[in-house]
């Protein structure tokens, strides 16, 4: 594309490529701004991280504007909202929020009129969603941010990649919120690696105390009081390893430049049990085996009061890649390369000024859905890995067609789990729960 | 071994001197050393070429008697609070409730056992611990006001440091940029200030009451008693003392340092936690316990107005 084309003839022309409908009714239109450069957000999924990525968005240089917000709850779509307007982070983006009344929508299908309405997409709704919303999002011909991971489950998995594909053919940027590889740290060391040699085995933590829990409250349907504590069910969250851990894996699939072929592992929950904590575990150990025959041994624990450590180790022929320390050193110990930590940016920002600043140039540079993808099918591999303590072939589960999610979404459906008599949730128990591939 | 020592605390709660504070039901106990009443030059006198505009112009204050922690809050005592069951976690209605856990591990790798600082909180949690621990003890502590901070650093010296104007001598009394290799250490490893007080200068920054405010001294009347500058907003509070990361220069007595929004840079959510910092590894605090102990209804009334969001 050439560069001096405008922002405008660029999203203009993304939905031509699309015809239809959409184009014909809105290109050309000053929609809603009246302003000709203006760049349309809409935010799906306002909660903590959606409000941080359209505070991250709206603080970029570019010409923004937040033109509409969608979440399954109204209280979270208002909470963000006030914050974004009102709040102590606030005073840089609130003159960007232009969203009435008439432009916030709520429940399960609010993000079809949301994407409707904008040229960039935030998704940051619980990622059992994402794979829906950023097939529609591209459907539409919007540049996309979303963030990790981008599925729960092996469907949900093929459906982004069939979207990334699409967005590909479309010139659509697409960024996923694995920002270590927006991180100035992680680029220098990834820029050396070579350094090391070959990478023949590798580590990775994310073993901390664990994250929010949501209450069940009188008056609540099973599918409300899962939306809000959706944390601790699969289909909305994909257990911690596949919603937390997967940046440290992603970073070892970066550096190996490819997804392991097998896993297998072991996991349970042994601190973090009862009805409120759902079905998920509170540990994974998982190794996952490269086509080079590399091993990744991952762990991954939400248990307080124990060794704490979120951080990457790559081992090679020739030395090692320590990310944390954020340097490389040969087998000896001897630092062969220090990152400069005063010179380390903020990767969440990084993000986001880098996607807008191409979007308003017109430039397609972000193709970053494939890699979310895979890296979040690698958590997922390992997941299935450790759930069964069978061996998990790669191929295997990605086309397996697995899905997690309900067959209809709405407040008075089931969801896909229910609590028994007591209120719990069925655990997966390793040798006998088990995943047949057809 | 237990009893002995809440006995022994008893005993010692009428006498102003050093005594030490146990935590009830644990093995856990610090030491709190006496701060008499007096009066003192806060701030920078003009001509001094590091004085920043904020520490001007100097003003005399008095102050009341207190205890002040000889040494900064543990990690192994603020613990007790963080994972102290009997109180809800982040609950918006509790009078105390415990912190959110910690996404990543914010003492970043330096150390949580055996006495280091506990570090990277808010000023909130660190109010919050003090009222947890009025309740665990009946007394009531708080966090020091700035005022009464660079009184208790300064014990009676006028001098740049409390140990006098030379930089130089700053390696034996505080851990900073030059001597710290970018860590925290174990608190009570270096020199102690003439009144008893370790690393009040360096290791961790340590919060105060106040809302900051550049125009301190301007605010407030020369020769007021134990002033303060009440809280307007959560942010921005002050921290004193320097920390492990600072140059000489910033660990100066009078030097005044203000939250910064980038103290919670990578905090990806928003509104950012109430709780933690997620970019300030340097910053803690250690508690006061006025002489004159305020009335239940008073403390109370304290922790709603300190306490508010």
């Amino acid at each position: 594309m050439e560069s001096n084309k405008s922002r405008r003839e660029f999203v203009k022309q993304s939905s031509l490529i699309a015809g239809g409908l959409f184009a014909t009714k809105f290109a050309g239109a000053n929609f809603f701004s009246g302003a000709d450069d203006v760049i349309k957000i809409a935010l799906v999924g306002c909660g903590g991280r959606g409000t941080g990525a359209i505070t991250q968005a709206l603080s970029t240089k570019q010409n923004l504007k937040l033109v509409a917000m969608a979440d399954a709850f109204r209280d979270r779509l208002d909470d963000c909202y006030k914050a974004l307007t009102s709040g102590d982070e606030s005073a840089n983006v609130k003159g960007k929020v232009d969203v009435p009344e008439d432009r916030k929508f709520t429940g399960f299908d609010g993000y079809l009129k949301a994407i409707a309405l904008a040229d960039v997409v935030i998704l940051a709704t619980p990622p059992g969603f994402r794979p829906i919303h950023f097939e529609e999002a591209i459907k539409q011909n919007k540049h996309v941010f979303m963030e990790k991971p981008v599925a729960t489950d092996p469907a949900g998995i093929q459906k982004v990649l069939a979207a990334a594909a699409i967005a590909k053919q479309k010139k659509l940027n697409v960024v996923v919120g694995l920002q270590r590889h927006y991180q100035n740290s992680y680029k220098e060391l990834y820029k050396r690696k070579d350094m090391i040699g070959d990478i023949t085995s590798a580590q990775a933590w994310w073993n901390n105390d664990g994250v929010w829990v949501k209450k069940r409250q009188p008056n609540m349907t099973e599918m409300e009081y899962q939306m809000r504590n959706w944390y601790y069910f699969n289909w909305l969250c994909g257990d911690h390893i596949t919603e937390q851990h997967i940046h440290n894996i992603d970073v070892v699939n970066w550096f190996k430049g490819g997804y392991p072929v097998k896993a297998q592992g072991m996991g349970g929950r042994e601190v973090r049990k009862g009805k409120d904590y759902g079905e998920i575990f509170d540990h994974h150990y998982v190794e996952f085996e490269y086509a080079d025959g590399s091993i990744l041994n991952s762990q991954c624990r939400h248990q307080p009061k124990t060794m704490s450590r979120v951080d990457e180790l790559l081992v090679g022929t020739k030395g090692k890649i320590q990310a944390g320390a954020a340097n490389i050193i040969d087998h000896k110990g001897k630092v062969l390369y220090q990152f400069d930590k005063k010179t380390e940016n903020n990767a969440y920002q990084t993000e986001h000024d880098e996607l807008f600043a191409a979007i308003a140039k017109g430039e397609y540079k972000f193709a970053d859905a494939e890699n979310g993808a895979h890296s979040t099918m690698t958590s997922i591999l390992g997941r299935m890995a450790t759930y069964s303590g069978q061996i998990i072939a790669w191929d295997k589960a990605i086309n397996s067609g697995i899905s997690l999610q309900p067959k209809v979404y709405d407040w008075k459906a089931a969801p896909p789990v229910v609590p028994d008599d007591h209120g719990l949730y069925a655990v997966a128990t390793p040798g006998v729960t088990k995943y047949t591939f057809a | 071994m237990l009893l002995i020592t809440i006995l022994t605390n008893a005993q010692t709660d009428t006498l102003f001197k050093a005594y030490t504070q146990a935590v009830p039901a644990t093995n856990v106990q610090f030491k709190m050393v006496p701060i008499p009443a007096g009066t003192f030059l806060m701030g920078s006198p003009d001509g001094d070429k590091n004085a920043e505009k904020d520490e001007l112009p100097q003003r005399s204050f008095s102050i009341s008697a207190f205890w002040m922690g000889a040494y900064e809050v543990t990690h192994d005592e603020f613990n007790l609070f963080f994972q102290d069951e009997t109180f809800a976690e982040n609950s918006k209605v509790d009078a105390v409730t415990r912190p959110t856990p910690q996404y990543i591990d914010l003492s970043w790798g330096m150390g949580t056992e055996g006495g280091y600082p506990a570090n990277s909180m808010q000023q909130f949690t660190a109010l919050m611990y003090c009222h947890w621990l009025y309740k665990k003890t009946g007394i009531f502590f708080r966090l020091p006001t700035e005022a009464e901070w660079e009184y208790a650093c300064r014990a009676g010296t006028n001098t740049t440091y409390y140990f006098g104007d030379n930089a130089n001598d700053l390696p034996g009394h505080a851990w900073y940029k030059n001597n710290s290799k970018s860590v925290y250490h174990k608190v009570g490893s270096l020199k102690p200030n003439p009144w008893g007080l370790y690393d009040i200068l360096g290791n961790v920054a340590e919060w105060t009451l106040d809302q900051y405010d550049e125009g301190y001294f301007t605010k407030l009347t020369a020769g007021a008693a134990d002033p303060v500058l009440a809280p307007t907003a959560t942010h921005p509070k002050t921290v004193r003392g320097g920390s492990f990361e600072d140059e000489a220069k910033d660990l100066r007595a009078a030097n005044r340092k203000s939250w910064e929004a980038s103290w919670n840079q990578r905090d990806p959510q928003i509104p950012k936690s109430r709780w933690w910092l997620t970019d300030a590894s340097f910053v803690g605090f250690r508690v006061v316990r006025p002489l004159k102990q305020p009335s239940a209804g008073e403390a109370e009334a304290f922790f709603k107005l300190h306490l508010r969001q």
